[in-house]
């Protein structure tokens, strides 16, 4: 303790992370209040709070059906970049050739590739190939979207395995397909949990793509938001972004805790 | 080399393993076809496009270079992206010192701080930046109340509005980087480098910012490859005044229906991303520094 107040930092350093901490929260907290304002309009409640905005997200069919819209799509394409992800994980960690380190960064791309992009890749293919405004269409994109996380979370689960777990389960006469069963699949649980995470949220939040092969028939959460941004900004953007914000709070709390915390000295 | 050689084939010959392994190459390939097919075919395609249409041959960039609408979102985008990137880093690096330097119970209320607003979306969070920056919004309003000014600052659909959200979306990804490469630096060096009589400022610049110089770099292409492409929070807060590459591009497609020029500024701004990703993969493992 006493050399890491040594090392220590000035107040300078300390107030300027704490003034970045409001900065960073003060989007986040400022829509609670906006959210309960009786206005059809964007403002501070000034006398009364309400919920009238609460409400209209339930009794709104529009909010509803995209809310229904946004799970349908996020679920499918989860399943999907967790199946895949599983599949490619799984092999490039048994096989550990060369060539399955050049594959992890093809599998990596959608990460990096600016959304802009491959939102007009996707518009021609989707054109292409009849799938714009279609669920099986946004599920695909989705799902690639979400692939980089899911082998990026196993893969890092993975790297503390030995490599011939497999040759000792098969050694003990498992198949090959109990083997992964009941003694590789287990180990990799973690990762493919976190990835799911990922890529769930991955779909839950996506615009950009949304925007171009999507227009009456799929119209998710993030779509219907753009839409309300875009003419008069409707407070119960406010109210969604509320609970959104109140989750997100609630989980990263969470984690902070679960996590073993380091010593300030080693 | 014969080794090696002798090696590889003693695995494949003596192979119980053969039908477990076939699995797992179709395991491996899979996959693999499916992300080509699916992902890789589209962007190539938008690749080839800029070559082929309206015709064949470079117009495209021909056009790109010359067309003075171009040239004036490149420079826009350019700017707001360096300002971004510079900001962020200033900030991002401060704090992600004062993260290894605090006690545990600071940094966790920190991390809480930096890991939530990260996760929250970039849609909602532009929304409350329209909320409390428009001219008459939180800020605005409040600042008249208290009589600091007397007619609304313009913050939205300006290049300050979009630099207000755009470091806001950024910074953990500089700080989260940098928090993770200044962990790895040995803290006793400070203090052993005080003992030896340099002040704290000195063992600072000397001994404990050089070896934060990777983490530093890396951060950066990190925040400029995000930047460069983002389209979000710039079209929002840009409120289609200040206009940046990402939003130029879907206007092209959506209003002006100038395929072949959206195409070659795509396939541009995907060369420059990808130039920076392959200098930055020097730097640091992408994927671990985003994903926290």
């Amino acid at each position: 303790m006493a050399s890491a107040r040594q090392m220590g930092s000035g107040a300078a350093v300390k107030t300027t992370a704490w003034l970045t901490a409001c900065y960073l929260m003060l989007p986040l907290l400022v829509i609670a209040p906006i959210s309960l304002t009786p206005e059809r309009y964007l403002s501070l409640p000034t006398g009364q709070l309400s919920s009238v905005h609460y409400e209209s997200l339930i009794t709104d069919h529009r909010w509803l059906s995209s809310i229904g819209d946004s799970l349908y799509v996020a679920v499918w394409a989860t399943c999907l970049a967790v199946v895949t992800g599983v599949s490619f994980t799984l092999g490039a960690w048994r096989l550990s050739v060369p060539i399955a380190r050049h594959l992890r960064v093809l599998m990596l791309a959608p990460m990096i590739v600016p959304p802009i992009v491959h939102a007009v890749a996707f518009y021609r293919a989707g054109a292409a190939t009849g799938l714009i405004d279609t669920f099986t269409g946004l599920i695909l994109v989705h799902a690639m979207k979400g692939l980089p996380f899911v082998v990026l979370s196993i893969t890092a689960t993975l790297a503390t395995l030995p490599t011939n777990l497999d040759q000792a389960a098969r050694s003990l006469g498992a198949t090959p397909l109990q083997s992964l069963r009941w003694a590789i699949l287990p180990q990799m649980m973690p990762g493919i949990l976190s990835g799911a995470a990922f890529a769930f949220i991955t779909s839950w939040d996506e615009i950009v793509v949304a925007l171009f092969i999507t227009s009456r028939h799929v119209f998710t959460l993030p779509r219907r938001i753009w839409d309300g941004l875009s003419d008069n900004i409707d407070p119960a953007i406010a109210a969604l972004g509320t609970i959104f914000v109140l989750i997100t709070i609630v989980v990263a709390i969470a984690r902070e805790f679960r996590r073993p915390s380091k010593p300030s000295t080693p | 080399m014969t080794a090696l050689t002798a090696g590889t084939h003693h695995r494949f010959e003596s192979k119980p393993l053969l039908g477990g392994n076939r699995l797992y190459w179709v395991l491996l390939l899979v996959p693999a076809a499916l992300m080509a097919a699916l992902y890789m075919v589209p962007v190539a395609n938008v690749l080839a496009l800029s070559f082929t249409t309206p015709t064949l041959g470079l117009s495209n960039y021909v056009e790109m270079a010359s067309n003075p609408a171009v040239l004036r979102v490149v420079i826009t985008t350019l700017r707001i992206c360096f300002v971004t990137t510079a900001v962020s880093l200033a900030i991002g690096y401060v704090v992600a010192y004062a993260l290894v330097t605090s006690s545990n119970r600071q940094r966790r209320v920190l991390l809480i701080a930096i890991v939530a607003s990260f996760w929250v979306s970039a849609l909602i969070r532009a929304f409350a930046w329209v909320a409390i920056l428009q001219p008459h919004g939180l800020l605005n309003d409040g600042l008249m109340a208290i009589g600091l000014i007397h007619r609304p600052l313009e913050l939205v659909r300006n290049e300050i509005g979009v630099i207000i959200g755009m470091v806001h979306y950024m910074l953990p990804y500089a700080i989260l980087p940098l928090f993770a490469s200044m962990q790895g630096i040995d803290v006793k060096l400070m203090p052993a480098a005080r003992t030896l009589g340099a002040s704290r400022l000195f063992a600072f610049w000397h001994v404990f910012f050089p070896l934060s110089v990777p983490g530093l770099f890396g951060a950066g292409l990190l925040v400029l490859i995000f930047s460069l492409g983002f389209y979000v929070t710039p079209t929002i807060l840009g409120g289609g005044k200040t206009m940046m590459i990402a939003e130029f591009i879907s206007v092209q497609i959506s209003e002006t229906l100038r395929w072949g020029l959206a195409a070659a500024l795509s396939s541009t701004l995907l060369a420059a991303v990808l130039v920076l990703t392959v200098i930055l993969m020097r730097f640091v493992d992408v994927g671990r520094s985003i994903k926290h």
